[in-house]
């Protein structure tokens, strides 16, 4: 059988990707994926631990956390709508609006 | 043993995979790659003795959340990113962020196998304390019963996600 | 069985409103005006009427919300925070063309998820109730579509916020695996039984519930996000985010850090002492460099969650009624300021650089006294709440033996002082942009709740003892 800090290792190191993931790519749409990764490691520490404890709190808190990527997934690529809309037909030196 | 080696399997195209999605300039290169991935993933959630878990992941996950992503890929037209204007929209895409953020990154990883190697009931294998098997019936007993408060939050949470991405995405011209 | 409904009450009136007004947006006749605000503001008070009924009366339904006395002191403020919010809206929607069923709905809706933060028990309700005041925010704050501007900010905070929730949900997902349960009082129990072991992924899963608050409270360094989505957000959901957020998060941070986490507050108080310290200085010193009003109270915000993290540090008596009478205080004028920069606005321009504000109060006296005040008390000078609030909060930092933090705090408000002072210099300003315009009438809806927010401050500023009193009786409940 797999040990337990196997599959904690392979969460860790998805969520390590993830977190990568959305400090360098540009693109809009990879950071939401990495972001969609982060969760899905967590996912996985989720299940396992609930696998390990017995019972089913592990799973079910999966489910909750799919719901939450779903309602996160929809909400940011309206967002990346709305800005691919204003960068259409808008001059892009808007964006400089807002400094960092 | 054919149990550890479908673990090492699944856990590299997992991660392979991953990797690659954030290495793709294509975005939709990207999602058909975090598609594989998840795919990895629902066989590990099988080995953990969670099918329901596993299908959910493949219905849910790579059937509607990336089919979307790929809607909106293919909508917006943008397989080719670096778009130079974009730089400025994003708010850790800075010469020193960004490889202070990878950094950060990597000390997740190192402190997290730090902290699994401390810890002495990592090294059990899972299976031992099988309570249950992922029987869907019991699952929904469960999730009825000592989760009826956060099922019924998700019901808030997807109404509010549902207004929001109407109100975002439609049209300027469809309001008054 | 009626029992274990109770908790739920407030939170389901506030939904019911929610449903309400987009049942009467959507079978609304075009071109009808519908004071769809109004149903909102019924529903908050329905609400506000069912948490005063729960007091004392430590409701919990299904386990997993928790109607104690903290729960229902921040209930109210946020519920306070909802009805100044609507009624600071009404003229702002129509003249921004905001699409005004969407635009209450989700303002309700916001404030139901940020009344389960503050009530929930159990940290996967955390998480979700987290996930519906976030989400809801995200799109209030783009929901300016003509806006670029608002679009970018919208993505910024989404981006932050979602990459932080990521984490914020890691560390529940060790707290799961260590005790078997996400019910705080079961963590409680089990760290309880841990405290003198340092297992540590127990460490683990407690940064990374802290990175997840601290990303939300906008403590520094987790502060990024903050400015830019305070400037490009609508003037009024700025004032509501900066205050229901904040409370929301502060009361679950408070929750989940003194109660469950208590026995191992020796690992999380020095780094919090950190977080409070860096926060207070950036947020202030910052904040003076600012020339648009906005960033800068954006800047103060971050400064007054500094504030109340010294209150979450000293974790004494007085510093957990402290954190709840300076959130109550913190909001009400944060609220009011960001209402009045709401009123002065405009469609086509925001007017909300400093030197739009020179010589407001020949042309618009009434809003130019209210901001006074605000400024008065957010600098936190006698008599006014932000005061007492200070007062409390650095009282309770120098009794639980911390004071360095006390002086850091000190010394911060007496620079904070300055850039609220400059903007009260501005508004009495003989000449200026604001001193030529023609005066404009301000709605009586949005005078009248800034002018219960005035009230609010000098009561709480002169008479702060009966409210105190719940407060102490709040945290006593719990803690």
């Amino acid at each position: 059988m797999i040990p337990l800090g196997h599959y904690l290792f392979v969460s860790a190191v998805l969520f390590a990707i993830g977190t990568a993931g959305v400090f360098l790519r540009r693109n809009l749409i990879t950071i939401l994926l990495s972001i969609e990764i982060m969760l899905n490691a967590v996912n996985l520490t989720f299940v396992a631990f609930g696998r390990q404890l017995g019972g089913f709190d592990g799973q079910i808190i999966v489910f909750f956390v799919m719901t939450v990527a779903a309602a996160e997934a929809a909400v940011g690529l309206a967002i990346v709508i709305a800005l691919y809309r204003h960068r259409e037909s808008l001059n892009p030196d808007a964006f400089t609006a807002l400094k960092w | 043993m054919p149990e550890t080696i479908a673990f090492y399997v699944f856990s590299a195209i997992a991660i392979g995979a991953s990797a690659l999605v954030i290495g793709q300039r294509n975005p939709m290169h990207s999602v058909l790659l975090l598609i594989a991935s998840f795919g990895a993933l629902a066989g590990l959630y099988i080995q953990l003795d969670a099918p329901f878990v596993a299908v959910a992941q493949i219905i849910i996950y790579a059937g509607a959340i990336m089919v979307l992503f790929l809607f909106v890929v293919m909508l917006l037209n943008a397989p080719q990113e670096d778009a130079a204007e974009w730089d400025r929209t994003h708010p850790l895409r800075q010469g020193v962020l960004a490889r202070f953020g990878s950094l950060l990154a990597l000390l997740l990883v190192v402190e997290l196998v730090w902290a699994l190697l401390g810890t002495s009931d990592v090294d059990r294998p899972v299976g031992e304390q099988a309570g249950a098997a992922g029987s869907v019936r019991a699952l929904g007993k469960v999730l009825f019963t000592e989760y009826v408060f956060p099922f019924e939050a998700t019901s808030v949470l997807i109404l509010v996600a549902m207004v929001g991405a109407v109100v975002l995405a439609r049209r300027e011209s469809d309001e008054s | 069985m009626m029992e274990s409904f109770t908790a739920v009450v407030p939170m389901l009136c506030v939904t019911v409103a929610a449903l309400a007004v987009m049942g009467a947006e959507a079978f609304r006749a075009r071109g009808e005006n519908l004071p769809v605000g109004g149903l909102g503001i019924v529903g908050l008070v329905g609400a506000a009427a069912a948490s005063v009924l729960l007091w004392d009366r430590n409701a919990v339904s299904f386990g997993v919300i928790k109607a104690d006395n903290f729960g229902l002191f921040v209930t109210m403020v946020l519920l306070l925070v909802g009805v100044l919010t609507i009624m600071l809206s009404a003229p702002v929607v129509g003249r921004d063309g905001l699409p005004k069923g969407d635009y209450y709905a989700l303002v309700l809706f916001s404030i139901v998820g940020m009344i389960m933060m503050a009530t929930a028990n159990d940290l996967l309700v955390v998480f979700i109730a987290l996930e519906i005041l976030s989400i809801a925010v995200y799109v209030l704050t783009g929901i300016r579509r003509d806006d670029p501007q608002a679009a970018e900010a919208a993505f910024k905070y989404f981006l932050l916020g979602a990459f932080s929730s990521a984490f914020f949900l890691y560390g529940i997902a060790f707290t799961y695996g260590l005790s078997g349960s996400t019910r705080l009082d079961r963590v409680g129990a089990y760290l309880a039984a841990q405290s003198l072991s340092d297992d540590p992924l127990i460490l683990i899963a407690l940064g990374l519930l802290l990175v997840g608050f601290a990303f939300k409270i906008s403590a520094v360094p987790f502060h990024m996000w903050t400015p830019d989505a305070y400037e490009g957000a609508p003037a009024i959901v700025t004032g509501f985010m900066s205050t229901g957020v904040k409370a929301a998060a502060f009361a679950a941070f408070a929750r989940v850090f003194l109660s469950a986490f208590e026995p191992f507050s020796g690992d999380w108080a020095p780094v919090v002492w950190l977080l409070a310290a860096a926060t207070m200085v950036l947020g202030t010193f910052v904040g003076v460099a600012q020339s648009n009003l906005k960033r800068m109270l954006a800047y103060s915000s971050i400064a007054h969650g500094g504030y109340l993290l010294v209150g979450l540090v000293a974790a004494n008596e007085v510093g957990k009624a402290a954190i709840l009478f300076y959130l109550l205080a913190y909001a009400v004028t944060n609220l009011a300021a960001f209402g009045v920069i709401a009123l002065l606005g405009a469609r086509e321009a925001a007017n909300d650089e400093l030197r739009d504000y020179a010589g407001l109060w020949h042309t618009r006296p009434a809003l130019a006294a209210l901001m006074t005040v605000c400024m008065l008390s957010l600098g936190g000078l006698p008599p006014t709440a932000g005061f007492i609030g200070k007062w409390y909060i650095f009282s309770a930092a120098v009794g639980a033996g911390y004071y360095g933090l006390a002086i850091i705090g000190v010394l911060t408000s007496v620079v904070s002082v300055f850039f609220y002072l400059r903007v009260v210099v501005m508004m009495y300003m003989a000449d200026g942009p604001a001193a030529t315009s023609a005066p404009v009438e301000t709605p009586r809806v949005a005078l009248a709740a800034l002018a219960a927010a005035v009230a609010v401050i000098f009561y709480l500023g002169v008479l702060p003892a009966r409210i105190l009193d719940l407060a102490v009786a709040s945290v006593a409940t719990i803690f």
